[in-house]
């Protein structure tokens, strides 16, 4: 694996809820504030909903980085469903570590929708991190096996 | 096919200063599937929007992209403008190119790359929307309220005015809660009674209000609009068709030391019994538990006394059915007793009262007629101290929250002292005064500046008996830090208000939410905080949290006006992104597998069971159904199910992957 490549660009794919992180982000545009291209939003009705399934297909299919953000803990729009994904978070991390793959190219944070500033941020540190861990090769492992358990998305 | 219209909206400068949108539009119209791709500087003009639906005629367009700002901003009026052009609304999706994209990055090639990719995402998605229709459920325009506290009184009577029909359930024998036991009321000290009963009395006569008291919720079913409720109305043992009201029962009932739950136990009351002489409605029940005949079977002097014949001694608990559309709750608080607290006497000594007890005392229809005595042996208590937060703010007491009404009506019992007692001495022990509200702080200030109410800021560690008189033994934390003690004839305690016994199954019943202390818990903290979790009830008053009159009753108009504007159309139209379980031809049926891992995901208890039977009648296999009057569309289920049997519409597995996919290939 390479280290820092300042020519690696990496991609990142965010997973959001709508209410507060998707909302935060809005926020950061409305302020104006400058962030890192290479994440790119995919916007989900709560962070309850997310398959943590699809993150890794995600690695499967060649992202480098993964943040998945959503409301802070009693501020959830549906009540609990952050809880319910920081219980599932809490399990995945085991079991990327079974798979080998570096917790650290998951970032799992909380940006409420007033949080303009710390979603710049967020991107702005997870981009630089992902940076310095350089392109992630070995999806194809996570692949393969995903395909031999007939994964169906 | 699918034949797809991409708009890319320079939004003036706002997307095309950073973004090259005619290159974006280029580069979609290469994108299989993509039919047109146009950009224009203000797609939500007027014109803009008539491009678009130019478009979905022209080219028979079965999607549609709109790259523009946030969908949290236009959203709703793309999909009009869809809806207008006879495209399914639900098959138009939001690029958002201006909040996550132009405003936030230089310009450049990488920031129209990432436009691309985004409007690229949607394309894929939408390839994989479905037309939906709202969700349509129709509504009975009934309500039912219950407590009948001013929060109920209050919700009852708004909802009653707007022209609803109301079902007011009361467990006691009269409504009026516990306004109906105080004196006088801070920050204007106006008596409660005089306030109040006005409102009981229209209660009980407004046309749109059916009042059931001695009533109690038995269970609930349904969902927002169509809820069917079983209320319990308990054997009053008088038939009320019979009964004037007179009261001749009453004096002839031989049971007369059972203490006064109105009187907050100072004062005694029959077993055939009014609970106050202006209770709503007015007339008697029997409690059972106390009444000689129930007891030993003998006795019947009340049925001997009563003119009319009103007397049913075998008169059992009904069960009434009743279809509501939605739901207020409003039962309530309590507050502790004395004997939660060992150090300040053990509920022991006599003259160690609560507030409410205090409030009864100063009541002009209390035990003593509104004279402050002590229950010891009815003298004039010449000193007497007040101590507040007994129990609130005391996690050792398991209480760590703040009662926030003891600071202000601790004010007003040793003001109404004052007045009573002009010679006497009042002491305050306070850790903090909480006077936050209109006129409070001025209330306070009143109580010590004019009536030289003496506040100590300290803690009371304890109080005992020595020689007739009550030894209060404190700390004062402000001024010197020394040892307080006082020889008191009364204490009063400022008890925590706690939620009622029994809270946590009225909350099951109704499958709402409570929180630790078995407050019923709102919907959300700021943004909600009548609602519950479960769409259709509604909370009010100091069931949610103690709170004072002020503030229960705009809590009770704000759910009455929830429920008016529910009750305003004839259907309830819902957005129809929710769950859904899928169905299947036989011998499959579904490829749920019954585990229910939804149904304990689902914070709304949206999940239903639903027997498939065969043509035998036999059951062949239990599926998991989502109500769609409950679910909300957060979609926890989904990613709890297995099976992949559950999706949810807007946001299914489906169109999620074909997004992450599409980021990713490119
Ligand atoms: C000592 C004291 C002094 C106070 N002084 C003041 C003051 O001066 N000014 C002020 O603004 N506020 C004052 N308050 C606060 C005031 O009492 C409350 O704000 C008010 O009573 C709250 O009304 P509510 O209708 O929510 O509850 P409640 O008054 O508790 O009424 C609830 C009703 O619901 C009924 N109920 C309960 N459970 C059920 C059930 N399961 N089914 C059917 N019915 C049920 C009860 O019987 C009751 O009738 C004082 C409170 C105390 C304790
Ligand atoms: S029968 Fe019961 S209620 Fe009637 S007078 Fe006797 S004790 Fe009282
Ligand atoms: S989407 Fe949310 S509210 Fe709807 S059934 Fe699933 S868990 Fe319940």
């Amino acid at each position: 694996m390479n280290t820092t490549n300042s020519e690696f660009e990496p991609k990142i794919v965010a997973f959001v809820c709508n209410w507060c992180t998707y909302a935060g982000a809005d926020l950061t545009g409305t302020s104006r504030l400058k962030y890192a291209t290479n994440v790119k939003i995919v916007r989900f009705p709560c962070t309850g909903r997310i398959d943590f399934m699809l993150l890794l297909r995600a690695f499967a299919q060649g992202a480098d980085g993964i943040i998945v953000s959503g409301c802070h803990p009693n501020d959830c729009h549906y009540t609990s469903g952050n809880f319910h994904a920081r219980r599932r978070w809490i399990t995945f991390r085991g079991l990327l570590d079974f798979m080998g793959i570096d917790v650290k190219r998951i970032q799992y944070s909380w940006v409420s929708a007033a949080e303009g500033a710390k979603w710049a941020d967020v991107v702005n540190s997870t981009v630089a991190n992902i940076r310095e861990l350089g392109p992630y090769t070995e999806y194809k492992k996570v692949a393969e096996y995903l395909d031999k358990e007939d994964y169906n998305g | 096919m699918s034949k797809i219209g991409v708009f890319i909206c320079h939004c003036g400068e706002n997307i095309s200063a950073t973004v090259d949108c005619e290159r974006v539009a280029q580069e979609l119209a290469k994108v299989e599937g993509v039919e047109c791709a146009i950009d224009y500087k203000y797609m939500c003009s007027d014109p803009g929007q008539t491009i678009i639906k130019d478009a979905i005629r022209e080219h028979h367009l079965d999607g549609v992209v709109v790259g523009a700002c946030s969908p949290r901003m236009h959203e709703p009026t793309f999909r009009r403008a869809c809806a207008e052009a006879g495209l399914n609304p639900y098959l138009c999706e939001i690029a958002n190119l201006r909040e996550h994209c132009s405003w936030v990055h230089e310009k450049g090639d990488a920031t129209t790359n990432k436009a691309i990719d985004l409007v690229k995402m949607l394309v894929e998605k939408v390839k994989r929307n479905k037309p939906l229709e709202s969700i349509k459920v129709p509504i009975t325009k009934k309500a039912l309220v219950i407590g009948g506290g001013i929060a109920g009184i209050q919700a009852s009577l708004d909802i009653a005015n707007a022209g609803h029909q109301v079902i007011l359930v009361e467990k006691d024998p009269s409504i009026g809660g516990h306004m109906s036991q105080l004196s006088e009321t801070f920050p204007t000290l106006d008596c409660s009674q005089c306030i109040l009963t006005p409102r009981m009395v229209e209660v009980a006569q407004h046309p749109n209000i059916t009042l059931y008291t001695y009533a109690e919720l038995e269970s609930l079913e349904g969902f927002i609009g169509n809820f069917t409720a079983k209320i319990r109305l308990k054997a009053k043992s008088v038939d009320y068709k019979k009964c004037t009201g007179c009261g001749a029962c009453m004096q002839k009932c031989p049971q007369k030391k059972i203490p006064s739950e109105f009187n907050a136990g100072l004062g005694t009351r029959t077993a055939i019994y009014v609970p106050f002489p202006q209770a709503v409605p007015n007339k008697p029940v029997i409690d059972r538990e106390h009444c000689n005949y129930y007891k030993r079977g003998k006795c019947k002097l009340c049925e001997t006394a009563c003119p009319t014949g009103a007397i049913e001694w075998d008169k059992e608990d009904e069960i009434l059915t009743e279809q509501v559309g939605a739901i207020v709750v409003t039962t309530g608080f309590n507050v502790k007793g004395t004997d939660f607290f060992p150090e300040y006497g053990y509920g022991k000594y006599k003259d160690v009262i609560t507030g409410l007890q205090f409030e009864r005392l100063a009541s002009a229809s209390g035990p003593t007629f509104g004279e402050i005595r002590r229950p010891s042996d009815g003298t004039i208590p010449k000193k007497i101290v007040f101590i507040a937060c007994a129990g609130s703010r005391d996690p050792a007491k398991g209480i760590p929250y703040c009662s926030k009404i003891c600071c202000m009506y601790t004010a007003k019992h040793a003001m109404l002292y004052q007045h009573k007692v002009h010679d006497g001495e009042s002491t305050v022990f306070y850790m903090d005064i909480r006077a936050g509200g209109k006129n409070y702080e001025e209330f306070v200030r009143r109580a010590i500046e004019e009536d030289h109410v003496n506040y100590v800021r300290g803690r009371v560690a304890r109080v005992y008996e020595k020689d007739g008189k009550l030894i209060v033994k404190g700390v004062d934390t402000l001024l010197s830090g020394e040892q307080v003690e006082i020889e008191a004839d009364m204490v009063v305690l400022a008890t925590a208000g706690v939620a009622n016994c029994g809270a946590e199954v009225l909350a099951q019943k109704m499958h709402i939410s409570y929180d630790p202390y078995h407050f019923f818990a709102e919907a959300h903290p700021k943004l909600k905080p009548v609602e519950t979790n479960t769409a259709g009830i509604f909370l009010a008053g100091a069931c949610q949290a103690p709170k004072d009159i002020p503030e229960t009753v705009g809590m009770a108009s704000g759910a009455a006006v929830k429920v008016a504007g529910l009750f305003s159309n004839n259907e309830l139209v819902r957005e129809p992104l929710i769950a859904v379980v899928n169905r299947m031809p036989p011998p499959v049926f579904s490829t749920c597998v019954g585990c229910f891992m939804c149904q304990t995901a689902c914070p709304y208890n949206a999940i239903e069971r639903e027997e498939i039977k065969g043509r035998d009648g036999k059951v062949i296999k239990t599926v998991a159904k989502v109500n769609p009057g409950l679910c909300q569309g957060c979609g926890t289920c989904v990613a709890f199910c297995r099976s992949k049997s559950i999706d949810i519409q807007g946001y299914s597995n489906e169109q999620v992957f074909a997004e992450v996919m599409s980021l990713l290939n490119q």
